[in-house]
């Protein structure tokens, strides 16, 4: 049985997280675990006491002193993330998912995330977290060390769910890309959906090879599918055609580039899943 | 990863870690000047390190939030180095302390800390604090009435003062009211300037001015060895207290090399060797330095108090740093442990008795810590030595007896296990089971040569059953009883 990852915390994002996390479960017959981490931040200190004086017992006073202030803190954060799983957890059974886990866990998301990567086959995140800022439609910055971190499949979620019958197909050609175009012939996932095919850039021989593949690949699955190459920028192209023919999912291989190519230009991945208002699956 | 963990590790915590890194820098200075004099060299000397020191382990150090400086355990070493070959010789003896902790480093050496068991460690810590405090007492012995009331007026300030307000240091309200104390009165007490040279500029890049060959290297290589040694412990030590009150775990290995680039760049700007110091990083954490930045701060702010109001600092009374250092060693203390002497098993008290007696008595922690670890490891042989049984049953008609063997057998529970064989008793064959002993050197595996040989001149016959793997394969190598010529070979030792 497959098993869908979704990580939840206290931002806009996690009803909607929830919902597509179920949806997916759903349509994959898979088990649901909700997982939510309780970051604590040592690197930073909670109280200070500039007195400078230390006086008897100095080590063992600060000690308990730090580990009380600690303790309380994390029972609060205990508690409310308890909370937050079983709201969650009643949620995505009330969208139809069947089989839902609790996961809490202490220490970093992405630390998480890795460990657990061979329990699961699907990742649900949200654009944003908790700790995102919202105005400037920066993403979170979870997301982008996730998607790095993880090599399943991320299905990040947009700001709200809607019913899902639309699905782009955002194609480069690359090794990351061949494979979105395989799960959408393959997968239970992406099945049924109106599948729309399209590669940003000038026409040309390897373009149309490229594509030649990926529509054998589909026809050959029995998906009727429209494919267009539209030139222009990857970014605003998928985004006008979303817009324009109302696509509520995109899939497309994540993050193909080098870190330092992309502290240059900057990458076509974060700003795609910035730009289209829609969920995003990214395939590693 | 890494420039979000150099941003973490820096920024993270800017107000705390600045405000925690001026607190710290009070509490540097009486213990940089103190300990220079201690030495035998300028305030300066000490003032350096600590600015040197503190700013090199932020950057390089391997345990984020702890404060190194010029320190008391590693000055005292140096005693008699400046007192024969004078400062230069200090400055390459520094040198060579950073190189030999960077090979320390390389050579991973921190994982023998494990060896130095808690009761070591809390002799060490009682021991650096008895140091502090007697290297205070030069200024209270034979010293006019007035030391001795600005002293308790201090340590009231200091004490008192956190009951009042926890914004102001403490250390610094003691600084400045018993100097303007002073100044106003006219007390005439020794001050700070009286000690000797202040800085008066910021450190200049120097080669220490000896000729550099092999009677050089010589000389001070003794000195080198124990600065290394003890500068590591005390590191490594107040690394896991740090390691406990923020919950993390630093890189020690890192620390090491860490403390050995500083210690270079603290010789090649004049300052001499230091390491790591348990009050202050208490301080620090105390004060809501967490991040690299504090450790930064703190020689940074150091070094501009120091030289920027160089006046006014030669005008402090030394009481007022007897009076922060008093508090440091108080605060260093472990006196848990007085009460824990009489709770905890008595091996481990001697073990920190003899700990502290040994430190307090050579000046040397170093050779307080060897002592502790080598006491710590004969108490737990001879407590693992007990660790082993031999019981024994006739069967039915009388001619055989079963020996059966638990538990370790070593040198330390060679002779019990010899002992508890009863070779007076005549009988046609003994067994021996050891299936359930592990045999682990030597001694051992003589003992259970000596009691075969010796069954054996009394005419019985001796099996020996089920020695276990680890057992059979030192028997296999050492033992002699299954070799022909058994009884003259054993005879001939």
């Amino acid at each position: 049985m497959k098993t869908l990852l979704a990580c939840l915390d206290d931002s806009t994002y996690t009803q909607s997280v929830i919902d597509h996390a179920a949806w997916a479960a759903g349509r994959l017959d898979a088990q649901l675990e909700l997982m939510h981490t309780l970051e604590r931040h040592p690197e930073r200190a909670q109280t200070s006491n500039l007195s400078g004086s230390i006086g008897l017992g100095a080590k063992s006073d600060l000690l308990s002193e730090l580990a009380t202030l600690d303790e309380q803190r994390s029972k609060l954060s205990l508690q409310h993330g308890h909370a937050l799983l079983a709201t969650a957890a009643e949620r995505a059974r009330q969208r139809g998912a069947t089989n839902v886990h609790e996961r809490l866990r202490h220490g970093d998301l992405i630390d998480a995330l890795v460990e657990f990567e061979p329990t699961y086959d699907v990742l649900v995140v949200g654009k944003r977290g908790a700790s995102a800022d919202m105005a400037k439609l920066h993403l979170g910055s979870n997301l982008e060390r996730a998607v790095r971190a993880i090599h399943r499949p991320i299905l990040v979620a947009s700001r709200a769910f809607k019913p899902i019958e639309r699905l782009l197909i955002a194609f480069d050609g690359s090794a990351s890309a061949r494979k979105a175009v395989e799960l959408a012939a393959h997968s239970p996932l992406l099945a049924g959906l109106e599948c729309h095919l399209v590669m940003a850039g000038a026409e040309s021989p390897a373009h149309a090879a490229h594509m030649a593949w990926a529509r054998e690949l589909l026809d050959a699955a029995g998906i009727a599918i429209r494919a267009e190459t539209i030139p222009g920028h990857a970014d605003a192209v998928i985004a006008d055609y979303v817009r324009s023919h109302h696509i509520d999912l995109v899939t497309m291989g994540a993050y193909g580039h080098s870190r330092v190519r992309q502290l240059i230009v900057g990458s076509t991945t974060t700003t795609m899943v910035r730009s289209c208002l829609v969920p995003i699956f990214l395939v590693r | 990863m890494t420039l979000r963990n150099l941003r973490q590790e820096w920024f993270s915590n800017i107000r705390g870690d600045v405000l925690a890194g001026i607190v710290v820098a009070l509490a540097l200075i009486p213990e940089a000047i103190a300990f220079s004099i201690i030495a035998g060299v300028d305030p300066k000397v000490g003032l350096y390190a600590s600015f040197c020191i503190a700013a090199t382990l932020a950057i390089t150090g391997g345990r984020v939030g702890m404060i190194s400086g010029a320190t008391g355990s590693v000055a005292l070493l140096m005693v008699t180095l400046v007192k024969d070959h004078g400062l230069q010789y200090l400055l390459v003896a520094t040198l060579l302390t950073g190189v030999l902790q960077i090979l320390a480093g390389v050579f991973k050496l921190n994982i023998l800390m494990r060896f130095v068991s808690r009761s070591v460690v809390t002799g060490f810590v009682n021991a650096l604090a008895i140091l502090i405090f007697m290297a205070q007492l030069p200024e209270l012995i034979g010293a006019q009435w007035q030391v001795y009331a600005l002293v308790v007026a201090g340590l009231v300030i200091i004490y008192g003062v956190p009951r009042f307000t926890k914004v102001i240091p403490s250390p610094l309200i003691c600084i400045v009211v018993l100097t303007a104390f002073t100044l106003v009165a006219g007390v005439h007490v020794r001050t700070v300037a009286d000690m000797g040279k202040l800085p008066d500029s910021l450190p200049i890049f120097l080669l220490p001015q000896v000729p550099f060959n092999w009677h050089t290297l010589m000389v001070v290589l003794p000195y080198s060895v124990t600065m290394m040694v003890v500068g590591l412990l005390e590191s490594m030590m107040t690394a896991s207290v740090v390691d406990d009150f923020t919950d993390t775990v630093g890189n020690k290995r890192r620390e090491c090399m860490g403390l050995g680039a500083a210690n270079i760049v603290s010789g090649l700007f004049g300052g001499m060797a230091g390491c790591a110091m348990i009050g202050q990083s208490v301080i620090n954490v105390k004060s809501g330095g967490r991040g690299r930045l504090s450790t930064f701060c703190s020689g940074v702010f150091l070094l501009i108090m120091v030289v920027f109001a160089k006046e006014w600092v030669g005008r402090i009374p030394m009481a007022a740093l007897v009076a922060v250092m008093i508090m440091v060693s108080i605060g260093t203390f472990s006196w848990s442990s007085l009460k824990n002497l009489r709770l905890h098993p008595k091996s481990s008290s001697v073990v920190m008795i003899a700990t502290v007696v040994v430190v307090v008595a050579t000046d040397d922690l170093s050779k307080g810590v060897i002592v502790g670890v080598l006491l710590s490891a004969l108490f737990f042989a001879r407590k693992v030595g007990r660790v082993m049984h031999v019981t024994s049953a006739l069967n039915a008609d009388e001619r055989i007896r079963e020996y059966r063997v638990t538990g370790q057998v070593f040198f330390a529970s060679a002779e019990t296990f010899i002992a508890a064989f009863d070779f007076r008793e005549a009988i046609d064959q003994v067994r021996i089971d050891v299936s359930r002993a592990h045999f682990w050197d030597l001694s051992a595996v003589g003992a259970l040569d000596k009691v075969v040989i010796k069954f054996r001149r009394e005419g019985t016959t001796v099996d020996i059953h089920g020695l276990n793997e680890a057992s059979a394969m030192i028997v296999d190598r050492l033992a002699i009883h299954d070799k022909p010529d058994a009884i003259e070979s054993l005879m001939g030792h």
